[in-house]
């Protein structure tokens, strides 16, 4: 009575152990990339220590930037990085919603994949080839052709006042928003194919034109996914460093002007972090790029929710 | 009279979107322009086999920024495409539960870590840990921002193999985790292939993470743990400096670069969509 049972025991615990190390081996690497995010976010916890202990939370509302008298505070960066991305996305909200409805509305059939993908190559450009280029060549435009009608017709305006050299806040926003056109565009894309064809259907019964669809059908439905690739492009946005670093200027004074130079939190970074000598300043600068891992970590989860409901539980989704 | 109204706003809603598409190509046709105009001439044989001169001194090149972005690379990948790949297939196939899921999202976050702070990170892992900047320093920032996408490219692509071919193998009697390694992944290989060598093409233009972790070298890669000289972070160091001499060479860095990308990324869809007939 034993032999027979014991014969299907072994079998199956063959095929179990087999199976059980294949899955405990991935589930291992798995694991790996829990195990990542906690490092990720514990170093840079810990080797901030000194900086969030000396500053507390002073670091995060005062200016002065001073590394020789070692006094350090952050808001100049804080202003920076928010300002520009919220230029950027000003100017590339529209632009991408407009690519995004073109490409899935109305654009001829033929046209819409070999335009979506030069928009998406965009993205492959390396940013500090696009900060190349916008040293040499989007910086002379903007002071030579952009900045003087602004400033003619807009002076009155604050933000359009001041000399203008080139390497400023305005160009710095207008090279992060070509940087996020092609991520704002594509994820606007999927999530506006996500509309179910009945949507634009009845529509169309209706005797609506392919634009009055698009109004009536289509943007009401996708338009909290549309808000998740808006928030995506932010993120994008404030965690660029290269093409930024190379144009915005690197003045930390918070100005009204967009005309005059200003400093993003990946930028002081990128430009101090090898030079820093002291401890605390080493330390406030990682504190820096804590907090840029958080605020980036914020929008990621915030827009994923946003177009996850979208792309995954509706079943459109990328192939 | 109003029916002609309403086509007319359809078509000016037309030109206008259309004119967004054609506004958002124009700096891509710029950029690729400025760089093949001004990279042509100063690219030569010597400029990608002779190491940097002082500023001055004709001649030179970057010779040594290309191997070093090719070992920095490699390190990544060693480090990025096992533990990429292999969480994927996890996700994709044993990964229908709390854990799995929450994998899923944590790498989807991920993916939107700041390449600087991915340097960071690897400047407080290991160059504080050997007191020196070196290319696997360099090679763990950039893995860290290959990783997520490796995993995720992988997950998705296995994902698409079709339930039908994994329970013909399951029927046979083949145990799950050869059905896996033997049917699943062969059928999902090309997408995984596809996932990684965008994940390559992406990371090696990558700066920022480099900056503070392999650093810089103005001569041949001599060891592991030294500092390493790469093609975006010269470039970088060219573009700053007010020498034009220096300038012709960051434009000529850039070309050879964006070559490097473009091809991989062309290339590698060029050949999915011939296979898929897309």
């Amino acid at each position: 009575m034993d032999r027979p049972n014991l014969s299907f025991f072994r079998i199956s615990r063959r095929k179990l152990s087999g199976d059980f190390i294949f899955e405990a081996i991935v589930g291992l690497f798995a694991l790996g990339i829990l195990i990542l995010a906690f490092l990720l976010f514990r170093e840079l916890f810990i080797e901030s220590g000194l900086s969030r202990n000396t500053f507390g939370l002073r670091f995060l509302a005062t200016s002065t930037w001073d590394p020789v008298n070692e006094v350090f505070g952050a808001l100049p960066f804080i202003f920076g990085t928010l300002v520009s991305s919220f230029l950027a996305l000003l100017i590339a909200v529209p632009f991408s919603l407009g690519i995004a409805i073109y490409l899935c509305e109305l654009a001829p059939e033929k046209l819409r994949t070999p335009l979506s993908f030069i928009i998406e190559l965009l993205a492959a450009i390396p940013s500090v080839i696009i900060g190349l280029w916008g040293i040499f060549i989007l910086a002379p435009f903007i002071r030579d052709y952009l900045a003087p009608p602004l400033s003619m017709y807009l002076g009155f305006l604050p933000l359009f006042q001041g000399p203008m050299y080139g390497l400023s806040m305005l160009t710095g926003g207008v090279i992060l928003a070509i940087m996020i056109i092609p991520i704002t565009s594509s994820v606007s894309r999927e999530v506006i194919m996500t509309v179910p064809t009945h949507q634009r259907e009845a529509a169309l019964a209706l005797g609506s034109t392919g634009w009055e669809t698009t109004r009536i059908a289509v943007l009401p439905y996708a338009r909290s996914g549309i808000f998740g690739a808006v928030i995506l492009g932010f993120g994008r946005a404030i965690g660029e460093t290269m093409a930024v670093t190379m144009v915005i200027g690197n003045s930390p004074k918070i100005s009204e002007s967009l005309f005059s130079p200003s400093y993003t939190m990946a930028s002081v970074i990128a430009n101090e972090f090898v030079e820093a000598t002291s401890k605390l300043y080493v330390s406030s600068l990682i504190e820096i790029g804590l907090l840029l891992l958080v605020i980036s970590i914020i929008i990621n989860i915030a827009a994923r929710i946003l177009v996850w409901k979208l792309l995954r539980v509706e079943g459109g989704g990328r192939a | 009279m109003k029916w002609n109204k309403r086509k007319l706003i359809d078509r000016i809603m037309s030109f206008l979107t259309a004119a967004c598409v054609v506004i958002a190509i124009i700096p891509l046709v710029s950029i690729l322009y400025t760089v093949i105009i001004n990279g042509i001439s100063a690219i030569n044989l010597d400029f990608l086999t002779q190491l940097p001169k002082p500023v001055g001194e004709p001649g030179g090149g970057l010779g040594n920024a290309i191997q070093g972005t090719f070992i920095v690379v490699g390190i990544a990948c060693l480090i990025g495409l096992p533990i990429g790949i292999l969480s994927g297939v996890y996700l994709s196939e044993y990964g229908d539960n709390r854990f799995g899921r929450f994998v899923s999202f944590v790498a989807d976050v991920l993916t939107g870590t700041p390449s600087i702070v991915a340097g960071m990170f690897a400047y407080t892992f290991i160059v504080l840990y050997f007191r020196s900047f070196s290319a696997i320093a360099g090679g763990v920032a950039l893995s860290v921002l290959m990783i997520p996408i490796v995993t995720r490219t992988t997950e998705e692509s296995l994902k698409l193999v079709p339930g039908s071919i994994k329970e013909a193998s399951l029927a046979l009697g083949i145990p799950k985790w050869k059905t896996t390694l033997y049917i699943v992944i062969s059928t999902g290989k090309s997408g995984i292939i596809t996932g990684a060598l965008l994940a390559i093409a992406r990371i090696s233009g990558e700066t920022a993470p480099l900056l503070f972790t392999s650093f810089g070298n103005m001569f041949w890669a001599n060891g592991l743990d030294k500092p390493i000289s790469t093609m975006p972070v010269q470039i970088y160091t060219y573009a700053i400096t007010p020498f034009p001499d220096w300038h012709a060479k960051a434009w000529a860095g850039a070309l050879v670069l964006i070559i490097l990308i473009l091809v991989l990324n062309i290339g590698v869809r060029f050949v999915t969509r011939r296979k898929y007939g897309l």
